[in-house]
């Protein structure tokens, strides 16, 4: 067994000719909270899609339990995807579906597991994320977050070993944040799994990660624990965890001269 | 100047016809791939038939209304039209076979099949689009899950044994309005009624060849629902445009199909 469970090797990827990722080397150990950054567009969800096989690198290949992934058939791809749960930036749960059968429905699908089984696996994974009183609710009627933890709590319905999240705390209320924050941490070592978050949120990261990439321009501009990250000097890193207006990134989309492009005169219609 | 703007506008158009022609190209390979995949899947909608069941309670069932009400309409209106023609020609008895063949041999399953695109297809192409929109069908491959056997492929055998099933009822309940405008109305023998009808409608020639019909129609439209969703771009402009395409191709292709089916089936 590999002591990494992820590796990404000399990877990239791009659509259309122009490239997303150019040669990008990442590791994930096991038991570990391991975090991707950087800004929007920067392809941190193209990575764990990427991962889970979804799309084929350019270049570089990407390795889960030491299987290459984008040279696996369909059931090779099945069979890894078996090891992974994945959180959705905005749950993905099934809309004809109560939460509980949302939550059941992997074991469902997957397993040959008695429905009492099933049953009694589901109350105990609601329960894990606060849910279990909310049983019987369908995705309309849950909130944001409340739909984050159902999709939680159905991305480690078979208990994986690897748990991917894409963006855990986009557009939550600080209590749902840090309730996020804390099953994150909590059940990757209750599971004793691999985490891989996808976010922008210094704050909420840093406080859980053990190891953080900064990715910027389709590479890994830094990495680090999140305390060499705070104290780092680096321009793009100092703009990024300060969340500074002036720096490397620029604010403004490439543009022509501002004052040029004002009194420029318009052809009459 | 003016030769060298008309020869560029004339390339452009080209351009333009090409550029849409390989697009047609390419979406009718995409759909008969998703065909070939929905068969391949197939097997797991036959081992869990529930899942086909419940597909069948919302494409079937849930149509039957505007089915049997068309029908009802569609039964009284041929009967009042056929009436003021054969009477002319002394032949009003003969109107229990012409409500008939006209429902079982055409009608039947052409208005059915037309019905169940604006209906069932609409809600189909919808339902996948937007599972596709909100990454529904994402989750589940990431789940190891098969969409095209577990969403795609029960869809599809609800459609195709819906289809034969409401085009049967259109015809039943189309001849029941005919009968109701022709008897009890305008005064038509019901003895003559039913028995020309019983004299004239052939079991094999009729009544077999309207269900093949209907289930030929039942494959087109279900896979045009399905493919159009499955296709949709992933936004709602994307879903809506997908759901208005479902309608204009199935009932283009019900249409043309039924002109196929038809010389085949004379000629046979």
């Amino acid at each position: 067994m590999t002591t990494n469970i992820v590796e990404i090797d000399n990877l990239s990827f791009g659509y259309k000719g122009r490239l997303l990722h150019k040669g990008i080397n990442m590791v994930f150990p096991r038991g570990k909270v391991v975090a991707i950054m950087g800004g929007s567009g920067s392809g941190k969800t193209t990575l764990l899609r990427l991962i889970g096989g979804q799309i084929k690198p350019s270049k570089g290949e990407v390795r889960v339990d030491g299987e290459v992934v984008h040279k696996q058939d369909r059931d090779g791809i099945y069979k890894l995807r078996r090891k992974m749960g994945l959180l959705f930036q905005h749950g993905a749960l099934f809309t004809d579906l109560s939460a509980f059968d949302n939550v059941a429905f992997p074991m469902r699908e997957l397993t040959d597991l008695p429905e009492s089984m099933i049953r009694d696996l589901v109350l105990m994974k609601l329960n894990a994320v606060g849910l279990r009183g909310a049983y019987n609710l369908m995705p309309a009627e849950l909130s944001g977050g409340m739909a984050r933890r159902v999709a939680l709590a159905r991305a480690v319905a078979l208990d994986p070993n690897i748990i991917m999240y894409d963006e855990p705390f986009a557009g939550l209320d600080p209590i749902s944040m840090g309730v996020i924050c804390d099953l994150i941490r909590s059940l990757n070592d209750a599971l004793g799994a691999t985490s891989i978050i996808v976010s922008h949120d210094v704050k909420e990261t840093f406080l859980i990660a053990d190891y953080v990439y900064f990715v910027a321009d389709g590479v890994v501009a830094a990495e680090g624990t999140p305390h060499d990250l705070m104290q780092s000097t680096l321009p793009f890193v100092h703009q990024f965890v300060h969340g500074e207006k002036d720096g490397p990134v620029p604010f403004h989309y490439p543009a022509a001269n501002y004052r040029s492009e004002l009194l420029k005169q318009t052809p009459a219609k | 100047m003016i030769k060298s703007k008309l020869l560029l506008s004339i390339v452009r158009t080209l351009r333009g016809i090409g550029k849409r022609m390989i697009e047609r190209v390419w979406r009718l390979g995409a759909g008969a791939r998703l065909f070939c995949l929905t068969i391949f899947y197939s097997g797991e909608s036959f081992k869990r038939f529930h899942l086909t069941l419940r597909e069948v309670y919302f494409t079937g069932v849930m149509s039957l209304l505007i089915i049997v009400v068309s029908a009802f309409f569609v039964g009284m209106v041929l009967a009042l039209q056929g009436y003021n023609t054969l009477q002319k020609y002394g032949s009003s008895e003969a109107i229990g076979v012409l409500v008939a063949l006209s429902l079982v041999r055409e009608l039947g399953p052409v208005v059915t099949a037309l019905l169940f695109a604006g209906r069932a297809g609409t809600a189909i192409t919808a339902e996948i689009g937007l599972m596709k929109t909100t990454e529904q069908l994402s989750a589940m491959e990431m789940m190891a899950v098969n969409p095209i056997a577990r969403v795609i492929a029960p869809r599809f055998w609800a459609g195709v044994i819906s289809m034969p099933i409401l085009a049967t009822l259109f015809s039943m309940v189309g001849v029941l309005g005919g009968y109701i405008v022709a008897v009890p109305l305008i005064g038509v023998d019901a003895g003559a009624f039913w028995s020309q009808m019983q004299a004239n409608v052939d079991f094999r020639a009729d009544i077999v060849d309207g269900l093949i019909k209907s289930l030929v129609f039942g494959v087109a439209c279900t896979m045009i629902a399905l493919f159009e969703g499955y296709d949709a771009p992933p936004t709602a402009e994307g879903v809506s445009r997908a759901t208005t395409r479902t309608v204009v191709i199935s009932s283009l292709t019900v249409l043309a199909l039924d002109f196929v089916l038809t010389s085949f089936m004379l000629v046979i």
